[in-house]
């Protein structure tokens, strides 16, 4: 009882920091942006070219180090045009894509770093680009994150219908003469904005991990879109929460700690899915 | 090779489809060559062929998504961009992800999607429509359910309710039974037979036995089409489109597909038409190979 007293206190303590209150926040911001964004990538097969998006962005970094300017600026820039690129080269060409996509994931990578070494003086921060410090987050920062999860909110419910047919079956999308591939172009822009609002929490190396893992459980319980969107979003709050205040009290680096806790429960949904699986079946045949 | 012309019948019905020496195909390499074809009103046209021999590049040409090399296609008298709305198009189903979130009633309201533009929102027309498409394929009492739960020959179903949804003059299918056990597809079949009252049906398949019993017409199609506007498919159409001869089975369906007294290896020699049917030969499943 008074180790769950002690707990509280600390807990109190802890929200006095303006870092941890903006932590929290970020962390919720960037749930509900996860949640939207990553039901399209898992159940679009996608999250091989968000990853691209999401590593190509390190050449904006080092491009913002360079000019001396923010190098979320240059991340926006640069996740942007990989979004584009790629999805470019996977709609229009009839190579082998996903080769290509991964020389473009490289190549992005590798000016990132050569950029920053190129730059003279101190980089500060730049391990907080690959491995995230969500407790690092002004409150600035809070303000852009909110309003990235508007323009994904807004861009998804205007296009809701068109997102689903083509996620489903793009071939009947096209056949009804749905801008197939603009929404593609919109869906991946969407992901690129997602990609660099997650940078300042987990991390570039480690975003894919926050875009697809509460997808995938809601994925596991619900078969309706948006219902997926919801509980994925309501798993990233989670997520986020509970890795927050274990990175706090153990004193590790709180995206690896998200990303652990993320990662075990989807484990256990894995374990878990063949029981409702079969339930489901029971159910099936005693409907008949 | 035998080249035969599709037979112009004196026929008053109206032109749905109209396909002059078309040729299409990816790359340098044609899959279609100079390909004939006059679809009218209320057709049920069932098309068999080998694997590789330009089914699916068909299809592809009449929904507009493989831009023909050459020749000349209209639906309903119009372009294929203008004319592909009239079209209700059935996929096969085999490549399928199980576990995608959406239920029987969104995917059969995405055939509205046609009708409505972006930032428009489906409208209570819309679901009336939807439903009657559900009703006609008699899923009803499954609209809630999960498209991943249902079985090959419901989810057959679904994709035709989706396509009636377009509300269409033509309904195009690819290899609709290609999943689905017999039992299901000959419920299926007669589910079409029931639009075809209505619709018009252009259907390529791989399973002759069904062909056979439920279409009006036949074609062969391998590169080039081999069509009559007849209902038999007939030993120089086989072997024209399969380059080499081959028996067919008719087992237990009301119509033959092949006539009787005329084993194909015969074909050229009618005088020796007498002889005992040879049946068998291709597996039964319909798989076309050589």
């Amino acid at each position: 009882m008074i180790e769950v007293w002690t707990l509280f206190i600390r807990v109190i303590e802890a929200l006095q920091f303006g870092f941890m209150r903006n932590a929290l926040i970020a962390g919720v911001l960037i749930s509900i942006a996860c949640g939207i964004i990553g039901t399209f990538v898992v159940i679009k097969r996608i999250v091989f070219i968000s990853g691209g998006i999401a590593h190509a962005a390190y050449g904006g970094i080092g491009l913002g180090y360079y000019l001396k300017t923010n190098p979320v600026l240059g991340a926006i820039v640069f996740s942007l045009a990989a979004a584009f690129g790629m999805g470019m080269v996977q709609r229009k060409t009839r190579q082998r894509t996903d080769t290509i996509i991964g020389v473009m994931w490289a190549i992005g990578m590798a000016l990132g770093i050569i950029l920053v070494d190129l730059t003279e003086g101190y980089k500060a921060d730049l391990m907080s680009y690959l491995f995230g410090s969500i407790l690092a987050v002004p409150g600035s920062d809070l303000w852009v994150m909110l309003a990235l999860d508007l323009v994904i909110v807004a861009l998804v419910a205007s296009f809701y219908k068109e997102l689903l047919a083509v996620s489903f079956d793009e071939t009947f999308a096209m056949v009804e003469n749905v801008p197939v591939d603009t929404i593609y172009v919109i869906l991946l822009c969407m992901i690129a904005l997602t990609v660099v609002m997650l940078m300042r929490v987990v991390g570039l190396i480690m975003v894919i991990a926050l875009l697809t893992i509460p997808a995938a459980i809601s994925g596991h319980f619900v078969k309706d879109m948006r219902k997926m969107m919801t509980l994925a979003s309501i798993l990233g709050v989670i997520f986020t929460t509970t890795g927050l205040w274990l990175s706090y009290f153990l004193n590790l680096t709180s995206g690896a700690t998200i990303i652990l806790v993320a990662g075990s429960t989807y484990l256990l949904s894995l374990a878990v899915k063949p029981l409702t699986r079969q339930r489901h079946v029971v159910n099936e045949a005693g409907g008949r | 090779m035998i080249r035969l012309e599709p037979q112009h019948r004196a026929d008053k019905r109206r032109e749905v489809i109209s396909i002059e020496h078309l040729w299409a195909g990816y790359d340098q390499e044609a899959v279609l060559k100079d390909i004939n074809l006059s679809v009218r009103e209320l057709d049920f046209i069932g098309l068999i062929g080998p694997n590789g021999g330009g089914k699916t590049t068909l299809l592809k040409v009449l929904l507009g998504l493989l831009q023909p090399t050459q020749g000349k296609v209209r639906v309903m008298g119009k372009s294929i961009r203008e004319g592909r709305r009239y079209i209700g198009y059935v996929p096969q189903s085999v490549e399928f992800d199980q576990d995608f979130p959406i239920k029987v009633w969104d995917v059969v309201r995405m055939g509205r999607l046609g009708r409505r533009r972006l930032l428009q929102r489906y409208t209570a027309e819309d679901d009336e429509i939807v439903m009657e498409a559900v009703q006609s394929v008699d899923m009803l009492n499954l609209l809630d359910r999960p498209i991943g739960a249902l079985s090959g020959g419901q989810r057959q179903r679904v994709y035709i309710a989706r396509a009636l949804a377009t509300e269409p003059e033509i309904l195009l299918l690819d290899e609709p039974m290609s999943s689905v056990d017999p039992q299901v597809s000959n419920n299926v079949y007669e589910l079409l037979r029931q639009l075809n009252e209505r619709i018009t049906i252009l259907m390529v398949t791989h399973d002759m036995s069904v062909i056979s019993s439920y279409v009006k017409t036949v074609g062969c199609l391998n590169r080039r089409l081999f069509y009559h506007g007849g209902k038999q498919i007939t030993p120089d159409m086989l072997e024209a489109a399969y380059q080499c001869p081959i028996d067919l089975i008719a087992h237990g369906v009301s119509h033959r597909v092949f006539p009787e007294h005329m084993p194909p290896t015969n074909a050229k020699d009618p005088q020796r038409a007498t002889e005992p049917p040879k049946t068998l030969s291709a597996p039964a499943s319909g798989e076309w190979s050589h």
